[in-house]
This record gives C-alpha cells, sequence and structure tokens, in this order.
C-alpha cells in the first residue's frame, strides 16, 4: 500500500512540474464553462440544477480523460523506466493501481475546480445540492471508467498518440451503445431486448441515474467493473510484452 | 548470490538467450562479455525479474526470481541497458523517490542519498532536473539509483557506456571496489574493462556461452599465448626454428612453443641460443595473449572466420 502511494506521488508530481497539467485544468474548465453556459443554455434553461453542466460530461471527457491517460505506460516504455519500475520490489498491479490513482486523483482535481457552478446555481436558484453531489460523484465515476480504459490503450503501445486514439474509440463506443440518437436508429433493425442488452454496457445508461439524485447499486458496480476490468487486462498486457 | 541455470528465453522463433548457466558470488565481479545482440540484456533482464524466463532458474541470494520476485528484487540494484530515469525530476527527487520505493524511511533515506551522491560524484546537479544533464551525469545518477540500497547484488549492463574516458576510469574502480563485498554482474563490450574490473569473465555468443575463466585464462586461449618475441642483432631464424614455429614481425621474430605452457622453457632456450651464437638481445617478452583475439575468433560468425 506505501508503495501504491509512493508511485502515485511520483506520478501526481509528474504533472505539475511540466506546464502541461495547467494547460489542461484551464482548457477541462473553459470547456466545462462553454458546454454549461453556452451549448448547455444554462440560463435559458431557468431551472436551478446542474443537468446542462453535467450531461456534457461524457462528451467532454471523451477527449480530455485519454489526453490524460495516454502517456500512463506508453511513456514508461518508450523511455525504458518501465524496465527500472518494474525491477524495484513491486508487484505490477501496485504499479498499475498507483498510476492509475495519480491520474484519476488529478481529474478529481480538475472537477474540483467546477465548484463556481454549484455556487451559481446556489445563488441563482434553489437547486437540490444531493442531486448535484450524486452528480458529481457518478462523473468522477466516468472519468475513472475512461481512464482505466486510457490506461490499458497505453500499456499497448509506445506511442502516446496511438494510446491517446485507441482511448477515444472504445469510450466512444461505450458512449454510442446507449446514445439515444444511436438506439433509435437501431430499432428499425434490432430486437428491443438486443437494444437494451447492449445498453447495458453503455456509460450513458449508468451515468443517467446519478445525474437524477439515484445512485443505484447496479450503476456504482458497471463503472468499478469497468475500472476493474480495464486496469486488469492492463496488468495482463504489460506481463504478455515481457514474456516474449 | 546469483544462480542462473540452464537459462532460455525465446522471442517468436528467435532464441535470444538458449541455455546459458553460471554463478557469481560475494567478493566476485562477472563480465559478461558478448557482440552487440548476444543475449546480455537479455540475460540482465531475467536475472532482475523483468522478463519470465521461457525455461531454466534463476535464484538470487537463494530466493528463485520466478517464485518470489519480490525477495529476490530487494536483493538487487539493476542498472539497465539504456541507464532510463524519469526525465522530468530532479535528481534529488529520484534518488529519494527510489529509496522510498526500497522501503527506506525518511533518516534512512538521507543517509543514503548522501552516500550515493558521494560515490557518483551527484554533488553539482541534485536539484537539478535530469533532462538537462548531461549523458555521463545520467548514467551516474541510474547508477546511483542501483546502489541507494546498498544491495548484496549489482547487475550492471554497459555500466560505462556513453561515458568519456576518465568517467570510464571512475565507473570501472567503483565496480571494482563494490566487487570485494558484492555479488556484481556487468555486461561490456569493451575488452579492457574485463582487465580493469573483473575477477571472472564470460563470453556469450547468439545466446551461448562460448568462454568462461579468469581473464588470464580467456587470454591464454589466445593463438600468441606464449609465445616469446625477441628482438636480437644477429638472429637468425633458421637457428630459431630449432625451437619451435618461427613468425618474421618487422625486426623482430615470434617463436611459438610447441606447448604454451612452456614459454619458461623456451625463454631460457632463446637465451641459451643467443648466448651461444653471440647474439646481441635488445628485447625479449613473453606474450600473454590478447583479449580482443580470442574474443574475435569465438564470436565471429562461422562464415567469416573461414573467409578471413
Ligand atoms: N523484447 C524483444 N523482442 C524481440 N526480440 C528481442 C527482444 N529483446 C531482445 N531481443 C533480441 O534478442 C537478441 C539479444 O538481444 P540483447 O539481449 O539485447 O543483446 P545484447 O544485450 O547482448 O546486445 C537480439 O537479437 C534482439 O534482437
Ligand atoms: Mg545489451
Amino acid at each position: 500500500m506505501n508503495l501504491v502511494w509512493t508511485i502515485a506521488k511520483r506520478e501526481l508530481g509528474g504533472y505539475f512540474t511540466s506546464p502541461v497539467a495547467y494547460v489542461f485544468l484551464v482548457i477541462f474548465l473553459l470547456l466545462a464553462g462553454f458546454f454549461t453556459f453556452t451549448a448547455g443554455a444554462f440560463f435559458e434553461r431557468g431551472e436551478a440544477g446542474l443537468a446542462a453542466f453535467f450531461a456534457w460530461h461524457p462528451w467532454l471527457y471523451l477527449i480530455l480523460v485519454p489526453a490524460v491517460g495516454m502517456r500512463l505506460w506508453s511513456e514508461e516504455r518508450r523511455a525504458g523506466t518501465i524496465e527500472l519500475l518494474l525491477t524495484m520490489p513491486v508487484t505490477t498491479a501496485q504499479a498499475i493501481i498507483g498510476k492509475f490513482l495519480a491520474s484519476w486523483l488529478f481529474l478529481a482535481l480538475a472537477l474540483a475546480l467546477t465548484f463556481p457552478v454549484i455556487i451559481t446555481a446556489n445563488v441563482l436558484g434553489d437547486p437540490d445540492n444531493g442531486v448535484i453531489f450524486t452528480g458529481y460523484v457518478g462523473s468522477l465515476l466516468l472519468a475513472g471508467a475512461y481512464l482505466a480504459i486510457s490506461c490499458m490503450t497505453s500499456a499497448m503501445t509506445r506511442n502516446q498518440v496511438v494510446a491517446f486514439i485507441l482511448s477515444v474509440v472504445v469510450c466512444l463506443f461505450l458512449i454510442l451503445v446507449g446514445f439515444n440518437p444511436v438506439t433509435d436508429l437501431m430499432v428499425r433493425w434490432a430486437s428491443p431486448a438486443f437494444i437494451d442488452t447492449v445498453a447495458a454496457f453503455s456509460v450513458m445508461t449508468h451515468f443517467d441515474g446519478f445525474q437524477k439524485g439515484v445512485i443505484d447499486s447496479r450503476d456504482l458496480l458497471f463503472f468499478l467493473s469497468v475500472i476493474g476490468f480495464a486496469l486488469f487486462a492492463t496488468g495482463a498486457i504489460i506481463r504478455g510484452h515481457r514474456a516474449g | 548470490m546469483i544462480r542462473i541455470d540452464n537459462l532460455v528465453k525465446t522471442f517468436g522463433p528467435k532464441r535470444a538467450v538458449d541455455g546459458v548457466s553460471f554463478s557469481v558470488e560475494r567478493g566476485e565481479v562477472l563480465g559478461f562479455l558478448g557482440p552487440n545482440g548476444a543475449g546480455k540484456s537479455t540475460t540482465m533482464r531475467m536475472i532482475t525479474g523483468f522478463y519470465p524466463p521461457s525455461a531454466g532458474k534463476v535464484t538470487v541470494g537463494g530466493h528463485d526470481v520466478t517464485e518470489s520476485p519480490l525477495e529476490a528484487k530487494r536483493l538487487i540494484g539493476y542498472l539497465p541497458e539504456n541507464a532510463a530515469s524519469y526525465p522530468d525530476m530532479t535528481v534529488r527527487g529520484f534518488l529519494e523517490f527510489c529509496a522510498e520505493m526500497r522501503g527506506m524511511d525518511a533518516p534512512a533515506r538521507k543517509k543514503a542519498l548522501a552516500r550515493v551522491v558521494e560515490r557518483c560524484f551527484l554533488e553539482s546537479v541534485l536539484d537539478q532536473s535530469i533532462d538537462t544533464l548531461s549523458k555521463g551525469y545520467k548514467h551516474r545518477t541510474c547508477l546511483a539509483q542501483a546502489l541507494i540500497h546498498d544491495p548484496e547484488v549489482l547487475v550492471l549492463d554497459e555500466p560505462t557506456d556513453g561515458l568519456d574516458p576518465n568517467q570510464k576510469h571512475e565507473v570501472r574502480n567503483l565496480i571494482r571496489e563494490l566487487g570485494k563485498t558484492k555479488a556484481v554482474v556487468f555486461s561490456t563490450h569493451i575488452l579492457e574493462e574485463v582487465d580493469a574490473a573483473c575477477s571472472r569473465a564470460i563470453i556469450i555468443d547468439r545466446g551461448r556461452i562460448v568462454a568462461n575463466g579468469t581473464p588470464g585464462e580467456l587470454r591464454a586461449l589466445s593463438d600468441v599465448a606464449g609465445a616469446v618475441t625477441l628482438h636480437a642483432q644477429g638472429a637468425s631464424e633458421e637457428k630459431l626454428a630449432t625451437l619451435g614455429r618461427v613468425e618474421k614481425l618487422n625486426g623482430s621474430f615470434r617463436v611459438y612453443p610447441a606447448d604454451k605452457t612452456a614459454s619458461a622453457e623456451l625463454t631460457r632456450a632463446i637465451v641459451a641460443l643467443a648466448d651461444h651464437e653471440g647474439w646481441k638481445l635488445d628485447a625479449l617478452r613473453t606474450e600473454e595473449g590478447h583479449l580482443d583475439e580470442v574474443f574475435r575468433r569465438i564470436t565471429l560468425p562461422d562464415t567469416v572466420k573461414r573467409n578471413g
């Protein structure tokens, strides 16, 4: 456990020694603001709540989370530091979890910096802060799921750009199978049972509940399973490279 | 401390390491020689637990590297081939991190840091970011990392690669010094390093061990080993030919004894002959043999050997 934290600390420190982290935070906040207030018509809705804010998160994260996660393992492999890291007395699992947690913390920080929207909503109206809270929980889990997938794709290649693209494709798939415009199209040729089954794998389906103020154990389980599965796959991929 | 038994590593159809066995005890420095692509790094990666062996067994300090990797890894300090380190960290930050990964608490880290910084001459760059360092300093930073927990076993993959001659000299001295109390394996393709630092050397080629011995023993495999070279006024080839095969070098002669170990007798015979014939001996020396010749002869592909 100590070693997980040591690895996470190093990784997190790495974000802040370069200007990239700050640039990322600024872009994240600008985009979150733009989507909420302009594209999401926050003021015109005349409702007190952050629905407009959270509704964009699956799309916002689609680009930003892979950008944070793409370097996790690809850079270790490219620079050869993976050899150093994995010949220290740690298990591969500890290393994977440590690096994942660091990036997740970083995303949590980015999310936490959106607190002005809570204040704005509370100043302008009388929102249900419980719903806002579950919305944040859902958003953090969503970011975690995307991040675990980016972690997996970054273990597949030495090239960060390739890792980024692969990650976007997988995450996009997880959005689209439950995205209403897409499921509406599928109705024409697929049975409703099929559509429901496929949609059960979508982050959209499971993200919805959190926005309505409900923390459903199935939704929780879904996100945690995606994270668990993707990190497990990361381990298998890393071991695979070394097995030759 | 290190025991390797019939180690094999295959990458697809390629056998990068093909049945290598050796052992290294405390107080020994084993030089691991071989041309590029011979399988040196692959072997070292199996010792340090980075690659799982395809077959065979590695134990370090009695711990099987595959079965109890953490116990084995704790005993090892490892300098990987490219001396990789995290470029965005400072030297201090990096070494602190490595010490923490080795389970040291803050006071122990501080002491360990001071020790390796002195050993590896890193004082002046301690707070510099690693990506701004020259190659020599980067290399020594990674070497310091390998020494930070004062390990009983050191595995150093080309520790002098990319260093200038002074730095090479320092690192060799350091290796020799460390070898007094630890088990050290280091790989190189620079032959002088064998003499400068090793107590024993192994030559590996295409995944197999082709020679194994002390530097002296390896040199004795050389064709010229045991031959006596002389420079004398009035010396004649025919007379010398009675003592052994003679080779004419510009101005001097080299006599090869029938038996390589009989060079002392040969020397005495030459002195007696010169005395008898009235030659004026200017120089007389026994050849120890040349490592580079041995190395070339046993590691060149067969086709090149035949043609050249
Ligand atoms: N990860 C790998 N995948 C495929 N082939 C490899 C890998 N690592 C090493 N090899 C091959 O194994 C052989 C031995 O390589 P290496 O151990 O690096 O040699 P050396 O360190 O002696 O120069 C080379 O032919 C190399 O191409
Ligand atoms: Mg090598």
